[in-house]
């Protein structure tokens, strides 16, 4: 039966759908940048973000790095993941069309790699975070979700900010609005596009080390948070770098809401109906 | 193309394989091959029934799990809670799949931007949601749904038999189902609107209408499968069911078999079933998972047309094709000099940009028209707007007294209204007699297949192109790429016809033959509206000049007072500072 919780647990759980929504935010941020800008929908971003959580899982509990330490290991090699996959997408002129399927197959692959090394079974990274815990009044405010909002917002503005204003970021833009008219500019397009898709991989390397901060992981949970981060990153329009944040923290609230009056079962129907709900609503924004 | 109206051999071939094949089970194989045989017609029905609204129409879903799951709970629940016999579930299985996905396509096919994209996404999200769905409602609740007090039906000697039996028969109509659309005029819609939905709308293609028709029976084939996959496996759970690996294995197997023709998914499922049980028979699924992964990957970098692919775009020969009988050209007549189409005060602006700014203009039958102005004046957007690919912000446009308004573009074409492009947009895949032929289909009269590429044929001799009928559009140069849009727009025999420089471009002998054309569409009675630079053809040529600048008309009349008017000449050369 539905009952109405009380103002703390209210609270709290609003609270934790802003957390759950940085981390909307994080995910989508690499999507959004990539779909806007190199027109290709990239799936194995998702792969990529669970590789790197256990990558992080791996050298923090069996190696004792700290786990927001293991990203100078982990992020420059994402980088170069991401700029050989371009490479494999320029050179064999991929559409955006295909880059669903190509990275859809990719997305497999890592999955069984993971499933190989760390089996099928959950894994929890224990971290001298994980046990931190603030508190603010009545409610708790768990330490690595702190941190993943702080990373997710500061991302997010830095890539706005960059976008705007530097010239390398003004050159992004152009190429993602008219690409042979930019080049005709002078602007390298190819150049961008390495740059773009090593970014966005790197992005999914932060993700992922935030996922194997507050998240036990499991190689099939890689589907669970497509439909949710591609609502965030859709109702967030494509391309901009602020979207996902605050569309995945609107759909984090609504999903915490339903699951503090009905039951957290039908949290997964939250992000879908709110992006049917913009279809009927504003179909040519979408 | 391979895709010709001679389809009857293919339905009968496939009837025939269908009947051979169904006399197995009476050989004595061990059980083994029959349960094998039926995954692999199992995967075939699936295959197929996604690439008749995926590969036809170009919209790949990612839900095929959800309208097959549709299907197995279904069945799975009328069965074995109401005892309804398994037979008489599977049309309730196809119903319920095949309204998941029109409510679905009710809402995703009314985007226009982004929507192939969109539509892969959303159906990827719907599985999961359905899945959420029958878990946590009393459809499953949890547990799971047991079959196995639910009688399997005696078809055949034995139950394998009897499963590869039933499969048999669906595989059969699935094909057969696929091979008919594929030569229909439901599939050259599909199909012209996987090259460019946009201008087949334009070209009388009730795009929404067909995209529906296909999901609808894509969704009802998968939910048949469902139904009796229900029963093979005996077990069905929300988690087994409404996961990736059914969306990923059809994609693969269509992509593999080749997406654009019709035997292509069946080719893939028979491949990909194959290998799938030799990594099983091995154990080693995760194995096989991977290699899934990287074929996929493969065959998209590599074969992207799929084996099947390059026999699909093989061009057809024919001799049909060259029956001549301009003589009986007539495109519609209309009663001279009334007023045909009245464009009032039309306001467009595309963001900061005011493409139309209270355009005003009168087009009378009969007449040939020039619609000049210097770049960016609003001539093509205003031609977007009548011809309803735009919505003008403002403003009246009636044909024939009739109000335009919320018209889709397929609704506009049918009232007379054909346009051509300035850059020629053909349907790539298409070859040049069916690009013709479309409009004669999807037209106001809608002539069948056959009935259309004889016509089209003509419309093909008058424009000079009867020799490149079975050449794909990508084998012709500009200036037949110009006659294609002609004879394109012409096809349809519209009351009033647009030709977005139609002469840019052309040698001066080419644009010699390209006036003769005009004037000969004209002596037929189409009224015709021409936007032009080449001021040679517009004196020539027209009766009445409207010039348009910064979206306004600033002015209208014979050509040569227009021509004088210091308002145009400024438009076009600027004014005097002096």
């Amino acid at each position: 039966m539905m009952q109405f919780p009380s103002a703390t647990l209210l609270g709290q759980s609003i609270l934790s759908g802003v957390f759950v929504g940085a981390l909307y935010g994080l995910l989508g941020l690499g999507l959004t940048l990539s779909w806007g800008i190199l027109r290709q929908i990239n799936l194995a971003y998702f792969a990529l973000t669970f590789l790197a959580a256990y990558l992080c899982y791996q050298l923090s509990s069996g190696g004792g790095i700290d786990p927001l330490a293991t990203l100078i290991v982990i992020a420059p090699c994402f980088f170069f993941i991401g700029v050989a996959l371009q490479w494999v997408f320029s050179r064999f002129r991929v559409s955006p069309f295909n880059s669903l399927l190509v990275t859809f197959g990719l997305t497999v692959i890592v999955e069984s790699v993971i499933q190989s090394i760390w089996t099928a079974d959950f894994r929890r990274l224990e971290s001298t975070y994980g046990a931190a815990k603030l508190r603010l009044g009545v409610l708790y405010i768990p330490a690595p979700e702190v941190i993943t909002l702080a990373l997710s917002i500061t991302l997010a503005v830095a890539l706005y900010a960059s976008l705007r204003y530097t010239d390398l970021g003004k050159a992004m833009r152009a190429a993602a609005e008219d690409g042979p008219m930019a080049s005709a500019f002078g602007i390298n397009r190819r150049f961008i596009a390495l740059v773009v898709s090593g970014i966005c991989a790197t992005l999914s390397a932060v993700a992922g080390v935030c996922l194997a901060l507050s998240y036990t992981l499991a190689p099939a949970q890689i589907y669970a948070w497509i439909g949710v981060v591609f609502a965030a990153v859709l109702l967030g329009g494509i391309g901009r770098p602020l979207g996902p944040l605050v569309a995945g923290i609107v759909i984090g609230v609504s999903e915490a809401l339903t699951m503090a009056l009905t039951a957290p079962s039908w949290a997964p129907l939250v992000s879908f109906s709110l992006l049917i709900l913009l279809l009927l609503v504003r179909p040519d924004k979408a | 193309m391979g895709r010709t109206f001679h389809g009857y051999q293919a339905l009968a071939a496939i009837a025939v394989a269908g009947l051979a094949l169904a006399t197995i089970p009476w050989f004595g194989l061990p059980l083994f091959y029959e349960s094998f045989l039926y995954l692999v017609l199992h995967w075939i029905v699936l295959a197929t029934s996604w690439n008749i609204l995926s590969g036809y129409s170009g919209y790949f879903s990612f839900g095929h799990g959800a309208f097959f799951g549709a299907g197995m709970y279904t069945t799975a629940v009328l069965a074995s809670r109401f005892t309804i016999p398994f037979l008489w579930t599977l049309p309730a299985a196809a119903l319920v799949a095949a309204a998941l996905g029109l409510a679905l396509g009710a809402v995703v096919f009314r985007v226009r931007r982004l929507r192939g994209e969109l539509f892969a996404l959303v159906t990827l999200a719907v599985t999961f949601v359905v899945g959420t769905i029958v878990l946590n409602t009393p459809i499953d609740g949890g547990p799971g749904v047991y079959l196995s007090a639910v009688p399997i039906p005696a078809i055949g000697p034995s139950p394998a038999s009897s499963f590869y039996l039933i499969a048999l028969a669906i595989a059969v109509i699935t094909l057969l189902i696929a091979r008919w659309i594929y030569g229909a005029k439901l599939g050259t819609g599909l199909f012209a609107i996987r090259d460019d939905e946009d201008v087949a709308e334009v070209m009388g293609v009730p795009t929404f209408r067909c995209k529906m028709i296909a999901l609808a029976i894509s969704c009802a084939l998968a939910g048949v499968a469902g139904g009796i996959y229900a029963l093979f496996i005996s077990y069905v759970t929300a988690g087994e069911t409404f996961s990736i690996v059914v969306p990923l294995t059809v994609v693969l197997m269509s992509v593999l078999g080749g997406t654009r023709h019709w035997g292509g998914p069946a080719v893939g499922a028979a491949i990909i079933t194959s290998l799938l049980y030799a990594f099983t028979a091995g154990n080693q699924p995760v194995l096989g998972k991977a290699v899934f992964g990287a074929l996929l990957i493969a065959v998209i970098l590599f074969v992207p047309e799929g084996v099947l692919g390059r026999l699909a775009m093989r061009p057809r020969r024919s001799d049909e094709t060259s029956i001549a009988a301009v003589e009986q050209l007539t495109p519609a007549r209309v009663e001279a000099r009334s007023k045909l189409l009245v464009v009032r005060d039309v306001w467009k602006a595309f963001a900061g940009v005011q493409a139309l700014a209270g355009v005003s203009l009168e087009i009378r039958s009969g007449e040939i028209l020039a619609l000049l102005g210097p770049n960016g004046s609003g001539k093509s957007t205003l031609i977007n707007v009548i011809s309803g690919h735009y919505r003008q912000d403002r403003g009246e446009i009636a044909f024939e007294d009739r109000d335009l308004r919320g018209l889709s573009p397929h609704r506009i074409m049918h009232a007379g209204i054909a346009r051509t492009y300035q850059i020629p947009r053909p349907f790539a895949h298409l070859t040049v007699l069916e690009n013709v032929a479309l409009p004669v289909m999807f037209g106001r009269v809608g002539l069948a297949r056959d009935a259309a590429e004889r016509e089209a044929a003509r419309w093909l001799q008058f424009t000079g192109l009867s020799g490149k009928a079975d050449a794909l559009p990508d084998a012709l140069n500009l200036h037949q790429r110009k006659f294609l849009e002609l004879a394109r727009a012409l096809a349809s025999r519209p009351k009033l016809l647009f030709l977005d420089e139609v002469l840019s471009g052309l040698t001066p002998a080419e644009m010699d033959e390209a006036i003769r054309l005009v004037r000969a569409i004209r002596e037929q009675g189409a009224t015709i509206v021409f936007v032009e630079h080449i001021m040679r053809a517009v004196m020539e040529l027209t009766d009445r000049v409207v010039v348009l600048t910064y979206g306004k008309t600033i002015a209208s009349g014979a050509p040569r007072d227009v021509m004088r008017d210091p308002q145009v000449i400024g438009a076009y050369l600027g004014t005097a500072h002096a």
